[in-house]
């Protein structure tokens, strides 16, 4: 055994060495140089102040934007620095009581919307920072977010279509609308009146 | 079920049947020693680690040197890496302080137990994890450790499996080759140049790869938002290749900074399977006999697709409690939807990986049913990254035993023969492991801890769960079943960030990865020593749809004996609550 542990520890070293800091240091070199704004997030930024990421969701509450999933990160939702599912299963109460009330709230705010709600409108995603919501669902919260902006549903209607991703190379995954860069893009062409 | 689904699946297999032949092919050229096309630029660079190392490279082992070696190697990166854990606070690229006085709001602690199960974790290529990556470990521990231990774990199951397969290939020798030598060829042939261009494919895509201080925003509604940013691109291909599949983040791929898009989903997906599909590949150039090869990869492949057609099925379906249209979306990304999270589920857990890319706690029963079978029937279909083709060995043993018994001759597997040392070694294996997940799952529901014990941190052990009713036992199950089988995903509801979880996971884990790779190494040896013979009319033959589906059977048989009553207890009780 003894014998075995001086090459062991040798090893252990050089590996270390090899897999742990070349191998990380040339791929961050080299994402640095290749995919710079990726690699450091894609970060979103307006006037020098960094408003998002494009892949991590935030908070939406206001009635002139379309609001994303639920969220299980953190305290308040999108937590960047806690991701997490709300890990209840599915014959939980807590769940039922949970997505009714989601539900509830959704007819409330949206009273021209019948019907049953798309799942993941009402759902926690796994990550909690699900930056998408379906094009159901987008479309779903359509005549509020027009009423509030004063603007046609049509209007709404064409820019959730200019946002909507289509399936990866057609047949992989899911279409999609980003709730941050629509929100923005609604901000840009239809400034709201104060 | 949709056509959507079917067709991701049917693609998600053919590109794996596409890549697995070749690099079976190209493994077993690395392992022989022989000239591929990546010796020019490596082979240097190859023999210079033996001359760091002190390690001379025609020395071939016998299996208890090997075994040693493999050991030894392990302790060593245990000391190493639980020192790591625990010093970070003293070490460079800590930019969040952790451990330190001043850690951010909601860091984790990194006590001696937490470091205890995050060591061996890794280092039996499990990667359970007790803590959440981004508020616990610095970027320093992440690529010292994570990084490298998923490198060297995954080369040591890749060396044991080749040691095994040696086993059959040699004739009247006790020599299994050289551990060491196994272990360099394995990291420097296959798994970084693998792993170099899967992180640039990754961050092409939006993986991050940095070293900055956590991203500060001013959100859009004029909010604050932290965002956890780390060199994440260069630990995610290993992560998967490995079949470690310890996350950057907490909760794994389903982070969009881990797993961007659909098409890194696949990309992922084939990552994880790859080396594990190859397998039966190397195995059939090796011991060389390509159709029992080609029969031990249909037979998982058969499994692995049930799977998937069960969860998708399962997960489109839906949860009619909650009243909504679009399947079971609690704990998927939009990104993915039922589909691509159904099958990388059934990924994850038949490969002992462990990552995932949504909340297995909150599958639908039948969905957890499916990935418990894939845990408890000790990760065969494909399996862990080297450990997979050694379990599959070790039941294929069963096999050709119990059909040996039927027909009354003394069974013969590869022309060696199998006799009473090699079946004793092999149910050692299974008896110990199958014995620890049961007991291990057990004692949460009969040791009663009293208030303010150290153990559960003054809580009793039932409080630690996520769930209530047979859905609580399944995380238990599934907790225990995912350690002894080193796979490391969990239904995350469950707490196991305490002494007691770390302590007794930790000891699965270690139970599931050397009780299996050292009655593997003794029957290498005793099966090495033996003279290989002919075949004749009367042997079993290993190759056809007979041998297939006898192996499906022996796989059914173990795990469904074994595990049913647990399963009644937890997955199948939870699927009659459904209505």
């Amino acid at each position: 055994m003894w014998q075995q542990l001086l090459p062991g520890l040798r090893m252990m070293l050089v590996l270390t060495v090899l897999t742990g800091l070349i191998y990380p240091l040339a791929v961050t070199g080299l994402c640095q140089v290749l995919f710079r704004d990726k690699a450091n997030g894609s970060l979103i930024t307006v006037n020098d102040q960094v408003v998002g990421s494009a892949l991590i969701g935030q908070n939406f509450s206001k009635a002139r934007y379309f609001q994303p999933r639920p969220s299980a990160a953190g305290n308040d939702g999108y937590d960047g620095t806690a991701s997490g599912g709300s890990n209840l299963g599915p014959t939980n109460q807590k769940l039922i009581d949970r997505v009714k009330a989601s539900v509830d709230k959704f007819h409330k705010e949206n009273p021209s919307y019948t019907g049953p709600l798309p799942a993941d409108l009402v759902t926690m995603s796994g990550s909690g920072l699900d930056p998408h919501i379906s094009p159901a669902s987008a479309v779903a919260q359509v005549d509020r977010v027009a009423r509030a902006r004063r603007l046609s549903p049509d209007q709404i209607r064409s820019l959730i279509d200019a946002h909507t991703e289509g399936r990866d190379l057609g047949f992989l995954g899911e279409p999609r609308v980003n709730v941050l860069l629509l929100n923005m893009d609604l901000d840009r062409q239809f400034p709201a009146r104060r | 079920m949709t056509w959507s689904s079917l067709f991701q699946t049917l693609v998600f297999l053919a590109l794996l049947v596409a890549i697995a032949k070749p690099l079976g092919a190209f493994m077993a050229a690395v392992f022989e020693g022989g000239r591929t096309f990546l010796s020019r630029p490596l082979r240097p660079i190859e023999h210079f680690i033996y001359r760091a190392c002190g390690v001379n490279p025609e020395l071939q082992q016998n299996w208890t040197a090997y075994a040693a070696s493999c050991l030894s190697f392990g302790l060593i990166n245990f000391f190493f890496f639980y020192a790591l854990l625990r010093w970070q606070q003293f070490l460079p690229l800590n930019p969040e302080r952790f451990g330190t006085l001043h850690p951010p709001p909601g860091a984790i602690p990194m006590t001696s137990d937490l470091a205890f199960n995050t060591a061996v974790s890794f280092l039996t290529n499990t990667s359970w994890q007790s803590y959440a990556g981004e508020s616990t470990l610095s970027y320093l521990s992440q690529m010292l450790g994570i990084t490298v231990q998923s490198f060297t774990s995954a080369a040591a199951g890749m060396a044991v499996a080749v040691a095994l397969i040696r086993g059959f290939a040699r004739q009247g020798t006790d020599r299994l080759g050289n551990f060491w030598v196994d272990i360099t060829r394995a990291t420097l042939y296959v798994l970084l140049p693998i792993s170099f261009l899967g992180a640039l494919f990754l961050c092409s895509q939006g993986v991050i790869q940095n070293f900055h201080p956590y991203g500060q925003v001013i959100t859009v509604e004029g909010a604050r938002q932290t965002i956890a940013l780390g060199p994440v691109a260069s630990q995610e291909p290993i992560k998967l290749i490995s079949s470690d599949g310890g996350g950057f983040f907490n909760v794994n791929s389903a982070h969009p900074f881990e797993n961007p898009t659909p098409l890194t989903n696949l990309v992922e997906m084939l990552l994880i399977l790859a080396i594990p599909a190859a397998f039966p590949f190397t195995f059939g150039v090796m011991a060389n006999n390509r159709r029992h090869g080609r029969a031990l990869f249909v037979a998982m492949a058969l499994l692995f697709a049930g799977g998937c057609l069960i969860t998708a099925w399962s997960e489109q379906s839906g949860n009619p409690a909650l009243k909504v249209r679009g399947g079971n979306m609690e704990g998927k990304e939009t990104r993915f939807g039922i589909a691509a999270s159904a099958v990388f589920s059934v990924v994850s857990t038949a490969s002992s990986d462990g990552a995932v890319n949504s909340a297995h706690d909150s599958y639908m029963p039948l969905s957890t049913l499916v990935q418990m079978f894939n845990l408890k029937s000790g990760e065969v279909i494909f399996g862990g990254t080297g450990s997979g083709i050694m379990s599959m060995i070790l039941i294929v043993l069963v096999t050709i035993f119990i059909a040996g018994l039927m027909v009354g001759r003394s069974p013969e597997y590869l022309g060696k023969k199998i006799e009473g040392k090699e079946i004793k070694m092999v149910m050692l294996a299974l008896v110990v492991t199958a014995a620890a997940t049961l007991l291990f799952s057990c004692l949460p529901l009969l040791v009663n801890l009293p208030p303010g014990n150290y153990w559960n941190s003054g809580a009793p052990l039932a409080s630690n769960l996520g769930n209530p009713g047979p859905h609580g036992l399944s995380e238990i199950l599934y907790a225990y079943g995912s350690a002894v089988a080193t796979n490391g995903s969990a239904m995350a509801g469950l707490n196991t960030n305490t002494p007691w979880f770390n302590l007794t996971l930790g000891l699965g884990m270690l139970i599931g990865r050397f009780l299996t790779i050292i009655p593997a190494l003794a029957i290498a040896g005793s099966l090495a020593r033996k003279k290989t013979m002919f075949t004749t009319i009367g042997t079993m033959p290993t190759d056809g749809w007979l041998f297939v589906f006898l192996l499906l059977g022996t796989i059914f048989l173990v795990t469904a004996l074994t595990f049913f009553p647990a399963f009644c207890l937890g997955p199948i009780a939870e699927a009659y609550r459904i209505r």
